[in-house]
Order: structure tokens, then sequence, then C-alpha cells
């Protein structure tokens, strides 16, 4: 199966069968996590650099092991208390780390676009841990991943992705990847937050959330962005919540059983009433516990890794 | 004996006049001249033009040359350079420079460095407020001593629009024209790009086309109470264009611009996330840049400028969000005027010409951009079928932050006079500083 890549960017540029390969890659080291040791070689020797210039805990948390599970040493920077500070700029930070032998780099910055940009000047890889708005391609992978484990393939289901689509990358490359495998996808939430302009990236907008949750599989919840929003783009987290919130009532608007997704962090009570973050239709744990299988395999692939070498 | 230049054997076009027809061109002590007689010609220097177009210098009313303050960008040497090899003879400058043209010693001081290195002419300009930060009046009588052609904010807007309506209207009394970059900055604070899919779809923070036209029609209001002349840079968005038309044919006194990036680009360009596609007002859509060539055909907007913003490499080289807004256009104007309005026949050759000659020194009353008999003669000669590519590094400006590096390009520069002498030949600058 077809890996070519030396970084992982975005999901825009993959195809269908370059997301396959990944889930495949994961779905083997997925059943390495169960077994008493629960580790491989296959990174013996290499040094992995988590370079975060916003803050992270899962993500950067799920890197650390999904390295440190193949064997590579990892070293973690919080870049808010580096040289940056001090006017380095971006290519200077990274050619530095390259020049200390680092041999795969992981960044979350706040610019779009920063990872291509460095993977652009650096001849190792490069992971894609979230670029300002525009994409996390490991949060949508561990997704569909998470989705495809429920329901067997993606064709044909309905997901909705509520919430703030317009300030977030998970949005983004759910919408990508969720489209590439087939899924019908309508983003719902407030005028302000979900513009029209999305419906050229083939999914359906809509600002009513029963006609919108009406016959869905999936429901994914995005939390309120607080920190990328210029000013406040509805009246109130109230307001938000009568008019949006995910509570009871409104799970039964969905399809029964269907399945109720959150990236993280949860803001309890804003988007989603606690008790249902909590319920049996929730795989929010899980879509977590996937997320160290899918950056394995992530990582193993942008190295040149085999998919076809690993076996369950 | 009279100094005398036979620019022999050219496609003559002087859009002023409307000629267009293979002519000599004759110079008599830096001026056009009529033809001398055979005993002058016998000793005057002979530049060959056959097969070339020989054509009125041309005129920029937007540039940025970074003096004083930031000449680690450009210079008055480096940027008239830039200007003679793209064919350009004089050039407005913009006031914000650091310290900001707001005070008459500033002005001495740009027009000393005129004076020792300019190869062009150059024109400055002097702050509608003091430091450009739209909080009180510059001394635009005591600017407009030291030889200002108009007061402008360079690259940034008044939001007050008291400040700005006194500014209209004191500006008025001493004759001089008020230049604007209109933006409302409360709808496009943290934007990178325009507002629409492709901002949506990269997930960068948009700026949308709302903040121009609010402060066009803001300043064609201004100058319909007040009568004063208002200029508007750089516009970029169809329903400015419409605004600008309706107020036109309402008799209103307002002129505008548009840059060869806004009429040849869209913002699709910035998929590759390329600092040198970012600038203000940013990169439109198709349906904006096509709305442009239609309103620079039909003249609701009046001229080429080209806003040519220098900065480093080292600047520019970093992430799009922390890139420093604008590219440099002296040097690759003409070739996309060519090509947008020549090379696809929506202009005839003098039509184009129009657009980068007396039409923007107009605006102005510059009494450039024509080949008029006893007039400084400001020339230029070029291939408009030349085909060249632009190399990172190899522009005359200092800096070379172009959105066309790498790309083919037709037409080209071969001379340039200004004041009768030969500054730029075949790639060379080969002038020395205008003598005062």
């Amino acid at each position: 199966m077809g890996w070519h890549r030396k970084d992982l960017i975005g999901i825009e540029e993959l195809s269908v069968e370059e997301i396959n390969t990944v889930f495949k890659t994961a779905e083997a080291f997925k059943g390495l996590l169960t077994r008493n040791v629960a580790k491989t070689p296959v990174l013996r020797g290499k040094t992995v650099v988590n370079l975060f210039f916003e803050p992270s805990t899962r993500t950067r948390v799920a890197f650390e092991m999904a390295a440190k599970r193949l064997s590579a040493d990892v070293i973690s920077l919080d870049m808010k208390i580096s040289s940056t500070s001090k006017g380095e700029t971006l290519r200077d930070t990274v050619e530095n780390i390259r020049a200390l032998s680092a041999d795969i780099i992981i960044m979350r910055h706040s610019a779009p676009g920063a990872a291509r940009y460095i993977a652009d000047v650096l001849d190792i890889p490069v992971l894609n841990a979230g670029d300002g708005a525009h994409e996390h391609p490991t949060q949508a992978l561990l997704d569909c991943f998470t989705l495809r484990e429920k329901f067997g393939s993606l064709e044909g289901r309905k997901i909705a992705i509520l919430g703030d689509i317009q300030y977030s990358r998970v949005a983004r490359s759910n919408i990508w990847a969720m489209t590439k495998l087939g899924a019908e996808v309508t983003l719902v939430g407030p005028s302000t937050l979900v513009p029209r302009h999305f419906e050229k990236m083939g999914v359906s907008v809509s600002h009513d959330l029963r006609s919108a949750l009406a016959d869905k599989d999936a429901v994914m919840l995005l939390r309120i962005q607080h920190e990328r929003q210029n000013a406040s783009a509805f009246p109130s987290l109230n307001e938000y919540t009568s008019m949006f919130g995910l509570n009871k009532e409104r799970l039964s608007w969905l399809k029964k059983d269907a399945v109720i997704m959150h990236p993280g962090p949860i803001n309890r009570g804003v988007e989603i009433d606690s008790e249902l973050a909590d319920s049996e239709q929730s795989v929010i744990l899980q879509q977590v516990t996937n997320g160290l299988a899918v950056r394995m395999g992530a990582l193993y692939l942008c190295t040149g890794g085999n998919a076809d070498a690993v076996s369950a | 004996m009279a100094t005398i230049t036979w620019i022999k054997g050219g496609r003559l076009i002087d859009p002023k006049s409307k000629q267009d027809e293979i002519a000599d061109l004759f110079i008599r002590d830096g001026k056009i001249a009529t033809k001398p007689d055979s005993t002058e010609l016998a000793d005057a220097t002979i530049i060959d033009a056959t097969g070339l177009v020989v054509a009125p210098g041309l005129v920029d009313l937007h540039v940025h040359f970074r003096v004083p303050g930031q000449t680690h960008k450009e210079t008055i040497l480096s940027g008239t350079s830039a200007a003679a090899a793209g064919g350009y003879t004089s050039v407005v400058c913009m006031p914000n420079t650091s310290p900001n043209a707001d005070n008459p010693g500033t002005i001495k001081q740009i027009q000393a460095a005129i004076r020792r290195e300019a190869l062009v002419n150059v024109f400055p300009t002097g702050c509608i407020t003091k430091a450009t930060e739209g909080e009180s009046l510059s001394p635009t009588g005591s600017l407009s001593k030291e030889g200002i052609v108009a007061i402008s904010e360079g690259g940034r807007c008044v939001q007050n629009n008291s400040l700005m309506r006194r500014a209209v209207q004191y500006a008025h009394m001493f004759n001089i024209p008020v230049i604007d970059h209109c933006e409302d900055y409360s709808l496009t604070e943290g934007g990178v790009m325009n507002e629409g899919f492709i901002s949506t779809k990269l997930g960068l923070r948009g700026m949308p086309r709302e903040a121009e036209e609010i402060i066009v029609s803001r300043n064609i209001i201004l100058s319909s109470h007040s009568g004063a002349h208002i200029h508007l840079q750089h516009i970029s968005s169809k329903n400015a264009i419409d605004i600008i038309r309706r107020a036109k044919a309402r008799g209103i006194n307002i002129t505008a611009e548009a840059t060869p990036h806004h009429l040849a680009l869209n913002d699709s360009e910035l998929e590759t996330f390329d600092p040198n596609f970012k600038m203000r007002p940013p990169l439109r859509t198709e349906e904006d840049r096509l709305a442009i060539l239609d309103a620079m055909e039909d003249g609701t907007i009046d001229c080429i400028a080209t806003g040519h913003a220098p900065h480093t490499d080292y600047e520019k080289d970093v992430e799009l969000d922390n890139a420093p807004f604008g590219i440099i256009g002296l040097e690759t104007a003409l070739s996309i005027t060519l090509e947008q309005f020549y090379h696809s026949k929506r202009l005839s050759l003098l039509g184009t010409l129009a657009l980068m000659t007396y039409r923007p020194s107009d605006v102005l009353n510059l009494g450039k951009g024509a080949l008029e008999i006893g007039k400084n003669a400001d020339v230029m000669i070029f291939d408009p079928n030349e085909e060249w590519t632009p190399r990172n590094k190899e522009f005359h400006s200092k800096s070379s932050n172009s959105p066309w590096i790498g790309r083919t390009l037709k037409g080209r520069v071969k001379k340039t006079l200004v004041n009768g002498k030969l500054v730029f030949d075949n790639g060379e600058i080969v002038g020395e500083p205008l003598p005062y």
C-alpha cells in the first residue's frame, strides 16, 4: 500500500489510499498496545522533537507516547519559553534543531501554513500537530479511524460537525477526511461561525440544529475557541448553549444510537451537557486511545516504514 | 553647441497626443525638440530604436522608498534604479518613513536625499496626521512649502471621520490633494488575505471587501461636500469600483488607481502561503480582478500604480501570519500591464501606455508622462514582446519581495532616459543622480 510522503501536513492533499494506509498501520499498532511489552523498536536511535508553539495536552502527550512506543528518544519543547520569544525566526529555530541532529519534528503553531513552510525548509519528516485554523491531520485521522471502528466504513454515513467551525483546524481536516471517505457532512452552528464559504469544500451548511441533526449517524462537537476570535461572534456562551448546545432532548433528534464525538478539551455545560459526554453513545475516550495508534502509524510511515511490514 | 540625441526608427507612441507611428524622436539639451538641422544631426548621439517602442517615461503615484529610516529595504538610489529599470521616470513616494514625513524638516531631508541620489524624478508626499497616528493634523501648509505634491498616510488610513473631514477641507485650501489607503481597521484586524472561500479553506484570517468599500464611500461623501480632490489608492473590490463609477458620473472630484498585482492575480495564489502574495488590500477574487480590468478600460480607475513596497528577504521569509504586507512592483509593472491589456487585446498599445503615463501624471498635475516639444525628455524604449523571467536577488531594488519571481513575463524595458540622459541601458544602470 502506498505512502511516499516525508511529511504529514494536511488531509487536503492525501488520497483515499494514503488515508487507508495510515488506518491499516494504526490498526496494527493498536494491536501492539494491548500486549505486555507495548513497544516496538522501529524508531530506535531516532530523535523526535515536539515543538509546541501553542498549548496542548492531549496531542503533545499522544505524540510523545506514540514516539516512545516506537522506541524513539523524545524531546518536547514548550516554545513559549524558548528563543523565539527572543526574536528568533521560525526558520532559524528549526534549522538549529535540525543541526542538533533531530530526525523528526512534530510542530504545533498558530500560523496557518507554518508546518508546510518548515517541511519545505527541512530534509527531515515534519508532522503537523495543528497549524492555526488550517489543518490538524492526525486528529481527523483518529476521528475517522474511530468512526470506522464503529461503522465499518464511512461510506454513505451522515455526520454533523457542530460548533465553532470558522476557527477550527479539526473541522477543516475532518471535512477533507470524511468527504474523501464517502461520508455526507453537515456543518452546523451560528452563521458567524459557519460561513457559507465552506459549502465549496463539499459539505452542507446549516444554522438550524434540529434539521441538521435529523438522521445523522454521528455528531462531532467542537469547543468554542475564545482565544481565536477577534470579537465575539455570538452574544454570550449562555445564548450559544441555548441555541446550539447538545442536550438530552436534542440528542434524540439524531439517529438512535448515534455516536457523539469531541476532540477535546470539552467545555462541559457549554457545547455539551456533562452527562452526555460520559454516556454510552460518547466515544470521546476511544478517540484519545486511537490517537496514540494513529500517531504511531503516521510517525512510522513518514520515516519510511512499510505498511505491509507491520502486523497486529 | 547643443547636445542632440536622435532616437531613430522606433514606433513612437505618445498616448496624450494620440501619436502612434514609426518616427524619430529628437532631444536637444535634455528637452524634447523638433528635428535639428543637418549640421547638428551630424554630431547627434544616435540611439537605434528599430523594432522597439519609444514612449514617455512611466509615472508611478505610489512607491515606498523607505528614506529616511529603513534604508535596509530601499534607498532613493536603489528605488530610483528600480524605477529606471522598469521604465519609470517619475515616482511619488509615500510619507510613512521613519521618522514619518509629517514635518518640514523630514521633507527637507528627503529632498536632500533626492538631490544626492535620485536617477529619476521623485515627488515626495507628506503625512495627513502626525506620525500617521490618525489623531491630529500634520502641518499641511508648511509641508506644501517644502514641495510635497499630496498628503497621505502611506499604508495607513485615518479612521476618525471628523479628522479626515478636517484634513480634506484644510488641504483643499492649499490645493493639495489627499491620497487615501481605504481600509476600515475594525473589519481587518488580524487579517492577512481576502475573506472568502480561499481564506476559509486555508484557515487564514480574512479582510473583507467591506473594509475598502466603506472607506471609499466615506471619501466620496467627504469629497462631494467639500469639493476637495481625494485620490483612492489600490482599489481592489468590485463593489468599490461600482461606488466610484457612480460617484464619477455625478462629477465628484475623486480619482483612483489599481496595482498590476490586483489586475493580474487573485486570492487563490495564497494556497502556497507565500508571503510574496501578502499585501493590503489583499488579492481579491477572480470576479473582483475582472472588474478592475473593466474599470481601467472605461476610466473608472484612472491609472496603474505599483504600491512598490520593499521588504528584505529575512523579513518576508517567515510564516505568512508574521510577514509584513507589500511587494515590490516597479520593475515588473510594465510587463504585467502589457499582458493584461495589450497582449490580451483588451486595449491598444497606446491605450495601455496611457494608464501608466499621462493619466497618472494628470491625477496629481505632475506635468509628466507625455512627449511634448520643449518639455524635459523623460523617455523609455521597450520591446513589448521580449520574454524574461525575474529572479530572486536580480532586482535593482534592494529587496526581492516579488510575486513574479520565476514566472515568464512578456515585454521588457531596454533603455530609460531622464532629462535626455540615458540612466538605464540594457539591464544596467548607467545614469548619475539628477543635477539640481
